[in-house]
Protein backbone atom coordinates (compact mmCIF):
# COMPACT_ATOMS: atom_id res chain seq x y z
CA UNK A 1 0.00 0.00 0.00
CA UNK A 2 1.22 3.42 -0.86
CA UNK A 3 0.67 5.30 2.34
CA UNK A 4 2.03 8.52 0.94
CA UNK A 5 -0.55 8.83 -1.77
CA UNK A 6 -3.43 8.41 0.60
CA UNK A 7 -4.66 11.73 1.71
CA UNK A 8 -6.70 12.11 4.80
CA UNK A 9 -9.96 13.47 3.63
CA UNK A 10 -12.86 14.09 5.89
CA UNK A 11 -15.71 12.79 3.80
CA UNK A 12 -18.25 11.13 6.00
CA UNK A 13 -20.96 10.78 3.38
CA UNK A 14 -18.85 9.03 0.70
CA UNK A 15 -17.35 6.75 3.33
CA UNK A 16 -20.81 5.76 4.53
CA UNK A 17 -22.04 5.19 0.98
CA UNK A 18 -19.05 3.12 -0.08
CA UNK A 19 -17.95 1.17 2.96
CA UNK A 20 -21.29 1.24 4.79
CA UNK A 21 -23.11 -1.48 2.83
CA UNK A 22 -20.24 -3.98 3.18
CA UNK A 23 -19.81 -3.14 6.86
CA UNK A 24 -23.49 -3.64 7.55
CA UNK A 25 -23.46 -6.89 5.60
CA UNK A 26 -20.51 -8.25 7.56
CA UNK A 27 -22.09 -7.05 10.80
CA UNK A 28 -25.42 -8.80 10.19
CA UNK A 29 -24.29 -11.92 8.40
CA UNK A 30 -20.89 -12.58 9.91
CA UNK A 31 -20.19 -10.82 13.19
CA UNK A 32 -23.61 -11.20 14.82
CA UNK A 33 -23.89 -14.89 13.78
CA UNK A 34 -20.44 -15.64 15.19
CA UNK A 35 -21.21 -13.84 18.43
CA UNK A 36 -24.51 -15.72 18.56
CA UNK A 37 -22.59 -19.01 18.35
CA UNK A 38 -20.53 -17.92 21.35
CA UNK A 39 -23.75 -17.07 23.20
CA UNK A 40 -25.34 -20.43 22.38
CA UNK A 41 -22.28 -22.25 23.66
CA UNK A 42 -23.04 -20.87 27.14
CA UNK A 43 -26.71 -21.89 27.03
CA UNK A 44 -28.57 -25.08 27.89
CA UNK A 45 -29.72 -27.70 25.46
CA UNK A 46 -33.49 -27.93 25.06
CA UNK A 47 -35.20 -31.24 25.74
CA UNK A 48 -36.07 -31.74 22.04
CA UNK A 49 -33.08 -29.99 20.57
CA UNK A 50 -32.89 -26.23 20.20
CA UNK A 51 -31.58 -23.88 22.82
CA UNK A 52 -32.94 -22.90 26.21
CA UNK A 53 -31.64 -19.52 27.22
CA UNK A 54 -30.31 -20.43 30.62
CA UNK A 55 -26.66 -19.82 31.36
CA UNK A 56 -24.54 -22.94 31.77
CA UNK A 57 -20.97 -24.00 31.15
CA UNK A 58 -21.93 -27.65 30.79
CA UNK A 59 -20.94 -27.71 27.13
CA UNK A 60 -17.43 -26.61 27.95
CA UNK A 61 -17.21 -29.26 30.66
CA UNK A 62 -18.32 -31.91 28.20
CA UNK A 63 -15.61 -30.95 25.72
CA UNK A 64 -13.13 -32.57 28.09
CA UNK A 65 -14.88 -35.90 27.85
CA UNK A 66 -12.08 -38.34 26.84
CA UNK A 67 -14.15 -39.43 23.85
CA UNK A 68 -14.25 -35.88 22.48
CA UNK A 69 -10.62 -35.23 23.35
CA UNK A 70 -9.67 -38.26 21.26
CA UNK A 71 -11.68 -36.94 18.31
CA UNK A 72 -10.06 -33.51 18.59
CA UNK A 73 -6.60 -34.99 18.85
CA UNK A 74 -7.26 -37.21 15.81
CA UNK A 75 -8.45 -34.18 13.87
CA UNK A 76 -5.42 -32.10 14.77
CA UNK A 77 -3.08 -34.94 13.81
CA UNK A 78 -4.96 -35.37 10.53
CA UNK A 79 -4.79 -31.63 9.78
CA UNK A 80 -1.10 -31.60 10.63
CA UNK A 81 -0.31 -34.61 8.42
CA UNK A 82 -2.35 -33.09 5.60
CA UNK A 83 -0.43 -29.81 5.87
CA UNK A 84 2.98 -31.51 5.91
CA UNK A 85 2.25 -33.72 2.91
CA UNK A 86 0.73 -30.81 0.99
CA UNK A 87 3.82 -28.75 1.73
CA UNK A 88 6.17 -31.52 0.61
CA UNK A 89 4.32 -31.86 -2.71
CA UNK A 90 3.57 -28.18 -3.24
CA UNK A 91 6.91 -26.58 -2.47
CA UNK A 92 8.93 -28.20 -5.26
CA UNK A 93 5.90 -27.97 -7.52
CA UNK A 94 5.46 -24.23 -6.93
CA UNK A 95 9.21 -23.75 -7.35
CA UNK A 96 9.22 -25.48 -10.72
CA UNK A 97 6.12 -23.56 -11.72
CA UNK A 98 8.01 -20.31 -11.13
CA UNK A 99 10.82 -21.49 -13.38
CA UNK A 100 8.77 -22.27 -16.48
CA UNK A 101 8.34 -19.48 -19.05
CA UNK A 102 5.65 -16.95 -18.16
CA UNK A 103 3.33 -17.95 -20.99
CA UNK A 104 3.31 -21.63 -20.05
CA UNK A 105 3.07 -20.72 -16.37
CA UNK A 106 -0.24 -18.96 -16.95
CA UNK A 107 -1.68 -22.08 -18.57
CA UNK A 108 -0.25 -24.38 -15.89
CA UNK A 109 -1.69 -22.21 -13.11
CA UNK A 110 -5.05 -22.22 -14.84
CA UNK A 111 -4.82 -26.02 -15.02
CA UNK A 112 -4.53 -26.16 -11.24
CA UNK A 113 -7.76 -24.22 -10.86
CA UNK A 114 -9.70 -25.98 -13.60
CA UNK A 115 -10.67 -29.13 -11.61
CA UNK A 116 -12.45 -26.85 -9.12
CA UNK A 117 -15.21 -26.58 -11.67
CA UNK A 118 -16.07 -30.17 -10.95
CA UNK A 119 -17.45 -30.17 -7.45
CA UNK A 120 -15.02 -31.45 -4.81
CA UNK A 121 -17.45 -34.15 -3.75
CA UNK A 122 -17.68 -35.54 -7.27
CA UNK A 123 -13.90 -35.55 -7.67
CA UNK A 124 -13.60 -37.48 -4.40
CA UNK A 125 -16.21 -39.86 -5.72
CA UNK A 126 -13.99 -40.22 -8.80
CA UNK A 127 -11.15 -41.29 -6.52
CA UNK A 128 -13.45 -43.72 -4.82
CA UNK A 129 -14.13 -45.27 -8.24
CA UNK A 130 -10.39 -45.70 -8.64
CA UNK A 131 -9.48 -46.88 -5.16
CA UNK A 132 -12.36 -48.98 -3.86
CA UNK A 133 -12.40 -52.79 -3.77
CA UNK A 134 -14.13 -53.04 -7.14
CA UNK A 135 -12.31 -49.97 -8.45
CA UNK A 136 -9.87 -49.49 -11.30
CA UNK A 137 -6.67 -50.29 -9.43
CA UNK A 138 -7.90 -53.46 -7.77
CA UNK A 139 -9.62 -54.70 -10.93
CA UNK A 140 -6.46 -54.12 -12.93
CA UNK A 141 -4.15 -55.78 -10.39
CA UNK A 142 -6.44 -58.79 -10.11
CA UNK A 143 -6.71 -59.16 -13.88
CA UNK A 144 -2.95 -59.14 -14.23
CA UNK A 145 -2.81 -61.65 -11.42
CA UNK A 146 -0.62 -59.77 -8.99
CA UNK A 147 -3.25 -60.09 -6.25
CA UNK A 148 -6.19 -62.46 -5.66
CA UNK A 149 -7.93 -60.38 -3.05
CA UNK A 150 -8.68 -56.68 -3.52
CA UNK A 151 -6.47 -54.42 -1.42
CA UNK A 152 -8.65 -52.32 0.81
CA UNK A 153 -7.75 -48.70 0.23
CA UNK A 154 -11.01 -46.84 0.83
CA UNK A 155 -12.76 -46.26 4.15
CA UNK A 156 -9.66 -45.93 6.24
CA UNK A 157 -7.75 -43.13 7.91
CA UNK A 158 -5.25 -43.27 5.08
CA UNK A 159 -8.05 -42.71 2.57
CA UNK A 160 -9.28 -39.66 4.51
CA UNK A 161 -5.74 -38.29 4.56
CA UNK A 162 -5.48 -38.91 0.82
CA UNK A 163 -8.76 -37.08 0.22
CA UNK A 164 -7.68 -34.15 2.38
CA UNK A 165 -4.35 -33.81 0.56
CA UNK A 166 -6.11 -34.04 -2.78
CA UNK A 167 -8.71 -31.42 -1.86
CA UNK A 168 -6.44 -28.88 -0.20
CA UNK A 169 -3.09 -29.03 -1.94
CA UNK A 170 -3.94 -26.40 -4.61
CA UNK A 171 -4.51 -23.97 -1.73
CA UNK A 172 -0.92 -24.60 -0.69
CA UNK A 173 0.49 -24.18 -4.21
CA UNK A 174 -0.91 -20.73 -4.91
CA UNK A 175 0.48 -18.77 -1.91
CA UNK A 176 3.80 -20.61 -2.25
CA UNK A 177 3.98 -19.70 -5.90
CA UNK A 178 3.31 -16.05 -5.15
CA UNK A 179 5.95 -16.08 -2.42
CA UNK A 180 8.58 -17.88 -4.52
CA UNK A 181 8.02 -15.63 -7.53
CA UNK A 182 8.83 -12.63 -5.34
CA UNK A 183 12.27 -14.08 -4.43
CA UNK A 184 15.11 -11.66 -4.92
CA UNK A 185 17.30 -13.48 -7.45
CA UNK A 186 20.35 -11.39 -6.65
CA UNK A 187 20.44 -12.79 -3.11
CA UNK A 188 20.48 -16.35 -4.43
CA UNK A 189 23.17 -15.36 -6.88
CA UNK A 190 25.15 -13.80 -4.07
CA UNK A 191 24.85 -16.99 -2.06
CA UNK A 192 26.26 -19.03 -4.96
CA UNK A 193 28.99 -16.49 -5.57
CA UNK A 194 30.01 -16.73 -1.95
CA UNK A 195 30.48 -20.46 -2.45
CA UNK A 196 27.33 -21.82 -0.84
CA UNK A 197 26.08 -25.03 -2.38
CA UNK A 198 22.53 -25.68 -3.47
CA UNK A 199 21.36 -27.23 -0.23
CA UNK A 200 22.90 -24.50 1.89
CA UNK A 201 21.52 -21.78 -0.35
CA UNK A 202 18.10 -23.36 -0.08
CA UNK A 203 18.14 -23.73 3.69
CA UNK A 204 19.78 -20.41 4.50
CA UNK A 205 18.43 -18.12 1.77
CA UNK A 206 15.47 -19.44 -0.17
CA UNK A 207 13.57 -21.12 2.65
CA UNK A 208 13.64 -18.14 5.06
CA UNK A 209 12.59 -15.79 2.30
CA UNK A 210 9.61 -17.91 1.34
CA UNK A 211 8.44 -18.50 4.93
CA UNK A 212 5.44 -16.13 4.57
CA UNK A 213 4.22 -18.26 1.66
CA UNK A 214 4.73 -21.42 3.68
CA UNK A 215 2.74 -19.95 6.57
CA UNK A 216 -0.02 -18.71 4.29
CA UNK A 217 -0.28 -22.09 2.57
CA UNK A 218 -0.25 -23.99 5.83
CA UNK A 219 -3.07 -21.83 7.22
CA UNK A 220 -5.04 -22.41 4.02
CA UNK A 221 -4.71 -26.17 4.45
CA UNK A 222 -4.67 -26.71 8.21
CA UNK A 223 -7.74 -24.70 9.24
CA UNK A 224 -10.19 -25.85 6.55
CA UNK A 225 -9.16 -29.46 7.06
CA UNK A 226 -10.31 -29.16 10.68
CA UNK A 227 -13.85 -28.49 9.52
CA UNK A 228 -14.21 -30.39 6.25
CA UNK A 229 -16.68 -33.08 7.23
CA UNK A 230 -17.57 -34.22 3.75
CA UNK A 231 -14.09 -35.54 2.96
CA UNK A 232 -14.17 -37.98 5.87
CA UNK A 233 -17.77 -38.81 4.92
CA UNK A 234 -16.81 -39.88 1.41
CA UNK A 235 -13.35 -41.35 1.98
CA UNK A 236 -13.68 -42.65 5.52
CA UNK A 237 -17.14 -44.15 5.33
CA UNK A 238 -19.84 -43.53 7.89
CA UNK A 239 -17.74 -44.44 10.90
CA UNK A 240 -15.10 -41.75 10.45
CA UNK A 241 -15.34 -39.18 13.20
CA UNK A 242 -13.35 -35.99 13.09
CA UNK A 243 -14.04 -32.61 14.58
CA UNK A 244 -15.99 -31.47 11.51
CA UNK A 245 -18.24 -34.53 11.61
CA UNK A 246 -18.69 -34.10 15.34
CA UNK A 247 -19.83 -30.48 15.06
CA UNK A 248 -22.06 -31.17 12.07
CA UNK A 249 -23.60 -34.07 13.95
CA UNK A 250 -24.27 -32.00 17.08
CA UNK A 251 -26.02 -29.35 15.00
CA UNK A 252 -28.03 -31.40 12.56
CA UNK A 253 -28.48 -34.87 14.01
CA UNK A 254 -28.00 -34.96 17.79
CA UNK A 255 -29.36 -31.40 17.91
CA UNK A 256 -27.22 -30.44 20.86
CA UNK A 257 -26.52 -26.91 19.64
CA UNK A 258 -24.74 -25.66 22.77
CA UNK A 259 -22.20 -28.48 22.56
CA UNK A 260 -21.71 -28.02 18.81
CA UNK A 261 -21.35 -24.29 19.43
CA UNK A 262 -18.72 -24.86 22.12
CA UNK A 263 -16.60 -26.88 19.67
CA UNK A 264 -17.12 -24.13 17.09
CA UNK A 265 -15.96 -21.52 19.58
CA UNK A 266 -12.70 -23.45 19.86
CA UNK A 267 -12.33 -23.23 16.08
CA UNK A 268 -13.22 -19.52 16.08
CA UNK A 269 -10.63 -18.75 18.78
CA UNK A 270 -8.02 -20.86 17.00
CA UNK A 271 -8.71 -19.03 13.71
CA UNK A 272 -8.42 -15.60 15.32
CA UNK A 273 -5.17 -16.50 17.08
CA UNK A 274 -3.68 -17.84 13.84
CA UNK A 275 -4.79 -14.73 11.91
CA UNK A 276 -3.27 -12.43 14.52
CA UNK A 277 -0.01 -14.39 14.54
CA UNK A 278 0.18 -14.52 10.75
CA UNK A 279 -0.43 -10.78 10.40
CA UNK A 280 2.92 -10.30 12.16
CA UNK A 281 4.91 -12.32 9.61
CA UNK A 282 3.06 -12.13 6.31
CA UNK A 283 0.65 -10.16 4.17
CA UNK A 284 -2.91 -11.12 5.07
CA UNK A 285 -4.00 -10.53 1.47
CA UNK A 286 -1.93 -13.57 0.43
CA UNK A 287 -4.45 -15.73 2.24
CA UNK A 288 -7.13 -15.12 -0.36
CA UNK B 1 17.67 -18.41 -11.26
CA UNK B 2 18.92 -19.49 -14.68
CA UNK B 3 21.39 -16.65 -14.92
CA UNK B 4 22.71 -17.42 -11.50
CA UNK B 5 23.64 -20.93 -12.48
CA UNK B 6 24.78 -20.23 -16.01
CA UNK B 7 27.90 -18.70 -14.55
CA UNK B 8 28.74 -21.96 -12.76
CA UNK B 9 30.87 -24.86 -13.95
CA UNK B 10 29.83 -27.08 -16.84
CA UNK B 11 29.16 -29.91 -14.44
CA UNK B 12 26.66 -27.83 -12.61
CA UNK B 13 24.89 -27.08 -15.85
CA UNK B 14 24.61 -30.77 -16.62
CA UNK B 15 23.20 -31.35 -13.18
CA UNK B 16 20.60 -28.73 -13.84
CA UNK B 17 19.56 -30.27 -17.12
CA UNK B 18 19.04 -33.60 -15.43
CA UNK B 19 16.93 -31.91 -12.79
CA UNK B 20 14.88 -30.46 -15.62
CA UNK B 21 13.73 -33.90 -16.73
CA UNK B 22 13.01 -34.81 -13.11
CA UNK B 23 11.03 -31.61 -12.69
CA UNK B 24 8.94 -32.32 -15.74
CA UNK B 25 8.14 -35.81 -14.52
CA UNK B 26 7.31 -34.51 -11.06
CA UNK B 27 5.02 -31.83 -12.43
CA UNK B 28 3.35 -34.32 -14.76
CA UNK B 29 2.71 -36.63 -11.81
CA UNK B 30 1.15 -33.82 -9.81
CA UNK B 31 -1.14 -32.95 -12.70
CA UNK B 32 -1.99 -36.62 -13.12
CA UNK B 33 -2.90 -36.74 -9.40
CA UNK B 34 -5.04 -33.64 -9.88
CA UNK B 35 -6.81 -34.88 -13.02
CA UNK B 36 -7.17 -38.65 -12.44
CA UNK B 37 -10.62 -38.36 -10.86
CA UNK B 38 -11.67 -35.85 -13.52
CA UNK B 39 -10.79 -38.36 -16.26
CA UNK B 40 -12.73 -41.05 -14.41
CA UNK B 41 -15.75 -38.74 -14.18
CA UNK B 42 -15.61 -37.99 -17.90
CA UNK B 43 -15.23 -41.70 -18.71
CA UNK B 44 -18.12 -42.69 -16.44
CA UNK B 45 -20.39 -40.08 -17.98
CA UNK B 46 -20.49 -42.42 -21.01
CA UNK B 47 -21.15 -45.49 -18.89
CA UNK B 48 -24.00 -47.81 -19.91
CA UNK B 49 -24.47 -48.88 -16.32
CA UNK B 50 -26.28 -46.30 -14.21
CA UNK B 51 -25.12 -47.63 -10.86
CA UNK B 52 -21.48 -46.96 -11.73
CA UNK B 53 -19.95 -49.94 -9.99
CA UNK B 54 -18.00 -50.76 -13.14
CA UNK B 55 -17.64 -49.38 -16.63
CA UNK B 56 -19.95 -51.45 -18.83
CA UNK B 57 -19.60 -49.84 -22.20
CA UNK B 58 -20.03 -46.63 -24.11
CA UNK B 59 -23.32 -44.80 -24.48
CA UNK B 60 -24.61 -41.27 -25.03
CA UNK B 61 -27.94 -42.11 -23.40
CA UNK B 62 -27.38 -40.01 -20.26
CA UNK B 63 -26.34 -36.98 -22.24
CA UNK B 64 -29.56 -37.13 -24.24
CA UNK B 65 -31.53 -37.48 -21.03
CA UNK B 66 -29.82 -34.46 -19.49
CA UNK B 67 -30.48 -32.42 -22.62
CA UNK B 68 -34.12 -33.48 -22.59
CA UNK B 69 -34.42 -31.98 -19.14
CA UNK B 70 -33.41 -34.04 -16.18
CA UNK B 71 -34.66 -33.29 -12.65
CA UNK B 72 -31.03 -32.80 -11.66
CA UNK B 73 -30.83 -29.89 -14.08
CA UNK B 74 -33.23 -28.03 -11.80
CA UNK B 75 -30.65 -28.25 -9.01
CA UNK B 76 -27.93 -27.27 -11.42
CA UNK B 77 -29.75 -24.12 -12.59
CA UNK B 78 -30.47 -23.21 -8.99
CA UNK B 79 -26.72 -23.37 -8.31
CA UNK B 80 -26.04 -21.11 -11.29
CA UNK B 81 -28.76 -18.69 -10.24
CA UNK B 82 -27.44 -18.58 -6.69
CA UNK B 83 -23.89 -18.03 -7.92
CA UNK B 84 -24.93 -15.20 -10.23
CA UNK B 85 -27.10 -13.39 -7.67
CA UNK B 86 -24.38 -13.71 -5.01
CA UNK B 87 -21.77 -12.56 -7.49
CA UNK B 88 -23.68 -9.41 -8.45
CA UNK B 89 -24.21 -8.43 -4.81
CA UNK B 90 -20.61 -9.26 -3.87
CA UNK B 91 -19.18 -7.30 -6.79
CA UNK B 92 -21.32 -4.21 -6.21
CA UNK B 93 -20.68 -4.12 -2.46
CA UNK B 94 -17.06 -5.18 -2.91
CA UNK B 95 -16.18 -2.58 -5.54
CA UNK B 96 -17.62 0.27 -3.48
CA UNK B 97 -15.94 -0.98 -0.31
CA UNK B 98 -12.56 -1.46 -1.98
CA UNK B 99 -12.54 2.08 -3.34
CA UNK B 100 -13.78 3.49 -0.04
CA UNK B 101 -11.22 1.55 1.98
CA UNK B 102 -8.47 2.62 -0.39
CA UNK B 103 -9.36 6.30 -0.59
CA UNK B 104 -10.33 7.27 2.90
CA UNK B 105 -8.97 6.98 6.38
CA UNK B 106 -11.47 6.45 9.16
CA UNK B 107 -11.82 5.02 12.62
CA UNK B 108 -13.23 1.56 11.98
CA UNK B 109 -11.11 0.88 8.91
CA UNK B 110 -8.70 -1.45 10.63
CA UNK B 111 -11.53 -3.40 12.22
CA UNK B 112 -13.38 -3.81 8.92
CA UNK B 113 -10.18 -4.88 7.21
CA UNK B 114 -9.59 -7.46 9.91
CA UNK B 115 -13.15 -8.72 9.69
CA UNK B 116 -12.68 -9.39 5.98
CA UNK B 117 -10.12 -12.11 6.65
CA UNK B 118 -12.36 -14.05 9.00
CA UNK B 119 -14.59 -15.71 6.37
CA UNK B 120 -11.52 -16.52 4.30
CA UNK B 121 -9.73 -18.38 7.05
CA UNK B 122 -12.39 -19.74 9.39
CA UNK B 123 -13.67 -23.27 8.57
CA UNK B 124 -16.73 -22.97 6.34
CA UNK B 125 -18.54 -25.25 8.74
CA UNK B 126 -18.51 -22.50 11.39
CA UNK B 127 -19.96 -19.91 9.01
CA UNK B 128 -22.59 -22.42 7.97
CA UNK B 129 -23.78 -23.26 11.44
CA UNK B 130 -23.51 -19.67 12.68
CA UNK B 131 -25.70 -18.58 9.78
CA UNK B 132 -28.19 -21.36 10.41
CA UNK B 133 -28.42 -20.59 14.11
CA UNK B 134 -28.73 -16.81 13.78
CA UNK B 135 -30.99 -16.80 10.71
CA UNK B 136 -33.46 -19.13 12.36
CA UNK B 137 -33.30 -17.01 15.52
CA UNK B 138 -34.19 -13.98 13.38
CA UNK B 139 -37.21 -15.92 12.17
CA UNK B 140 -36.04 -16.58 8.61
CA UNK B 141 -37.00 -19.76 6.79
CA UNK B 142 -34.03 -21.48 5.16
CA UNK B 143 -34.15 -21.18 1.39
CA UNK B 144 -32.79 -19.23 -1.53
CA UNK B 145 -32.54 -15.92 0.38
CA UNK B 146 -30.58 -17.39 3.28
CA UNK B 147 -28.22 -19.10 0.83
CA UNK B 148 -27.62 -15.75 -0.89
CA UNK B 149 -26.90 -14.11 2.48
CA UNK B 150 -24.37 -16.76 3.40
CA UNK B 151 -22.76 -16.99 -0.05
CA UNK B 152 -22.24 -13.25 -0.31
CA UNK B 153 -20.68 -13.32 3.15
CA UNK B 154 -17.92 -15.68 2.05
CA UNK B 155 -17.54 -14.37 -1.54
CA UNK B 156 -17.40 -10.68 -0.68
CA UNK B 157 -13.99 -10.76 1.08
CA UNK B 158 -12.43 -12.61 -1.86
CA UNK B 159 -13.80 -10.00 -4.27
CA UNK B 160 -12.46 -7.16 -2.13
CA UNK B 161 -9.00 -8.68 -1.80
CA UNK B 162 -8.79 -9.41 -5.52
CA UNK B 163 -9.78 -5.82 -6.27
CA UNK B 164 -7.45 -4.42 -3.66
CA UNK B 165 -4.42 -6.04 -5.29
CA UNK B 166 -5.36 -4.15 -8.49
CA UNK B 167 -6.14 -0.84 -6.87
CA UNK B 168 -2.85 -0.85 -4.95
CA UNK B 169 -0.84 -0.31 -8.09
CA UNK B 170 -3.06 2.18 -9.75
CA UNK B 171 -2.28 5.72 -10.42
CA UNK B 172 -4.37 7.94 -8.18
CA UNK B 173 -3.10 11.03 -10.02
CA UNK B 174 -5.55 10.19 -12.82
CA UNK B 175 -8.41 10.45 -10.35
CA UNK B 176 -7.00 13.68 -9.04
CA UNK B 177 -6.68 15.03 -12.57
CA UNK B 178 -10.35 14.25 -13.19
CA UNK B 179 -11.33 16.10 -10.04
CA UNK B 180 -9.07 19.03 -10.90
CA UNK B 181 -10.78 19.22 -14.28
CA UNK B 182 -14.06 19.71 -12.48
CA UNK B 183 -15.53 16.21 -12.30
CA UNK B 184 -17.35 15.60 -9.04
CA UNK B 185 -16.73 12.49 -6.94
CA UNK B 186 -19.55 10.51 -8.47
CA UNK B 187 -18.40 11.30 -12.00
CA UNK B 188 -14.82 10.44 -11.17
CA UNK B 189 -15.98 7.14 -9.75
CA UNK B 190 -18.13 6.34 -12.75
CA UNK B 191 -15.85 7.58 -15.50
CA UNK B 192 -12.37 6.98 -14.14
CA UNK B 193 -12.13 4.69 -11.13
CA UNK B 194 -14.52 1.90 -12.10
CA UNK B 195 -13.28 1.59 -15.70
CA UNK B 196 -9.74 1.31 -14.38
CA UNK B 197 -10.86 -1.41 -11.98
CA UNK B 198 -12.72 -3.44 -14.61
CA UNK B 199 -10.13 -6.23 -15.01
CA UNK B 200 -10.11 -6.70 -11.24
CA UNK B 201 -13.89 -6.66 -11.14
CA UNK B 202 -14.01 -9.39 -13.78
CA UNK B 203 -11.55 -11.66 -11.97
CA UNK B 204 -13.32 -11.00 -8.67
CA UNK B 205 -16.64 -11.90 -10.28
CA UNK B 206 -15.20 -15.13 -11.70
CA UNK B 207 -13.73 -16.05 -8.33
CA UNK B 208 -17.05 -15.37 -6.63
CA UNK B 209 -18.92 -17.59 -9.10
CA UNK B 210 -16.35 -20.37 -8.73
CA UNK B 211 -16.51 -20.35 -4.93
CA UNK B 212 -20.26 -20.20 -4.87
CA UNK B 213 -20.88 -22.99 -7.38
CA UNK B 214 -18.44 -25.29 -5.60
CA UNK B 215 -19.75 -24.71 -2.09
CA UNK B 216 -21.15 -27.69 -0.23
CA UNK B 217 -20.62 -26.99 3.42
CA UNK B 218 -22.23 -23.59 3.91
CA UNK B 219 -25.15 -24.30 1.58
CA UNK B 220 -25.76 -27.55 3.42
CA UNK B 221 -26.62 -25.64 6.58
CA UNK B 222 -28.70 -22.82 5.12
CA UNK B 223 -30.59 -24.50 2.28
CA UNK B 224 -34.28 -25.22 2.58
CA UNK B 225 -36.10 -28.38 1.58
CA UNK B 226 -37.32 -26.80 -1.65
CA UNK B 227 -34.06 -25.17 -2.67
CA UNK B 228 -31.42 -27.84 -3.14
CA UNK B 229 -28.33 -26.81 -5.08
CA UNK B 230 -26.43 -29.23 -7.28
CA UNK B 231 -23.59 -29.88 -4.77
CA UNK B 232 -26.03 -30.55 -1.92
CA UNK B 233 -27.98 -32.94 -4.10
CA UNK B 234 -24.71 -34.73 -4.85
CA UNK B 235 -23.82 -34.79 -1.15
CA UNK B 236 -27.07 -36.65 -0.59
CA UNK B 237 -26.04 -39.28 -3.15
CA UNK B 238 -22.38 -39.59 -2.41
CA UNK B 239 -22.62 -42.08 0.42
CA UNK B 240 -24.65 -44.40 -1.72
CA UNK B 241 -24.45 -44.35 -5.48
CA UNK B 242 -23.93 -41.41 -7.73
CA UNK B 243 -26.12 -41.59 -10.82
CA UNK B 244 -24.54 -41.06 -14.21
CA UNK B 245 -26.28 -37.75 -14.88
CA UNK B 246 -24.09 -36.21 -12.16
CA UNK B 247 -21.02 -37.17 -14.19
CA UNK B 248 -22.66 -35.88 -17.37
CA UNK B 249 -23.40 -32.47 -15.87
CA UNK B 250 -19.87 -32.28 -14.41
CA UNK B 251 -18.34 -33.13 -17.77
CA UNK B 252 -20.48 -30.52 -19.51
CA UNK B 253 -19.46 -27.96 -16.91
CA UNK B 254 -15.77 -28.56 -17.38
CA UNK B 255 -16.15 -28.42 -21.17
CA UNK B 256 -18.17 -25.24 -20.77
CA UNK B 257 -15.57 -23.56 -18.62
CA UNK B 258 -12.70 -24.52 -20.96
CA UNK B 259 -14.68 -22.97 -23.81
CA UNK B 260 -15.28 -19.83 -21.74
CA UNK B 261 -11.58 -19.52 -20.88
CA UNK B 262 -10.45 -20.12 -24.46
CA UNK B 263 -13.12 -17.75 -25.72
CA UNK B 264 -12.16 -15.05 -23.23
CA UNK B 265 -8.49 -15.43 -24.20
CA UNK B 266 -9.30 -15.22 -27.91
CA UNK B 267 -11.58 -12.24 -27.36
CA UNK B 268 -8.86 -10.46 -25.40
CA UNK B 269 -6.32 -11.03 -28.15
CA UNK B 270 -8.83 -9.94 -30.79
CA UNK B 271 -9.67 -6.71 -28.96
CA UNK B 272 -6.01 -5.97 -28.42
CA UNK B 273 -5.26 -6.48 -32.09
CA UNK B 274 -8.17 -4.30 -33.13
CA UNK B 275 -6.99 -1.61 -30.77
CA UNK B 276 -3.49 -1.84 -32.23
CA UNK B 277 -4.82 -1.51 -35.76
CA UNK B 278 -6.97 1.41 -34.71
CA UNK B 279 -4.01 3.09 -33.04
CA UNK B 280 -1.89 2.61 -36.15
CA UNK B 281 -4.66 4.07 -38.30
CA UNK B 282 -4.95 7.04 -35.97
CA UNK B 283 -1.24 7.71 -36.24
CA UNK B 284 -1.37 7.36 -40.00
CA UNK B 285 -4.31 9.75 -40.21
CA UNK B 286 -2.33 12.32 -38.35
Amino acid sequence: MKEKKKKERKNTLPILCMVGPTSLWLLFFLLIPLIYVVVISFMTKGAYGGVVFKFSIDSYKRIFDPLYLTVMWKSIVMAFETSVICLIISYPFAYMLCKVPAKVRGILTLLIMLPFWVNGLIRLNGWSNILRDSGFINTLLMKIGIIDQPIQMMYSEGAVLFGMVYTFFPFMVLPLQSSISKLDQSLIEASYDLGARKVKTFVRVILPMTLPGIFAGTIQVFIPSLGAFFISDVMGGGSAAYLGNLIQNQFLVARNWPLGAAFSVLLIIFTLVVLKAYSKVGDLDDLA
Amino acid sequence: MDDAIKGGAAMKRKEKKKMGAGSIIFMALVYLFLYMPVFVIILFSFNKNNSNIAFDGFTLKWYLEVFKGDSLMKNFWLSIELALVSMVISVVLGTLATIGLYRYEFKLKKFINGLLYVPIVIPELVIGLASLASFSKMGMTMGFATMVFAHVTFCLPFVIITLRSRIADFDSSIEEAAMDLGANQWHTLKRVTIPMLTPGIISGALLSITLSIDDVIISYFVSGAGDITFPIKVYGMVRGKITTNVYVISTLMIIGIVVVYLGAGALGRFLEKRKEIRDIKKIEAQ
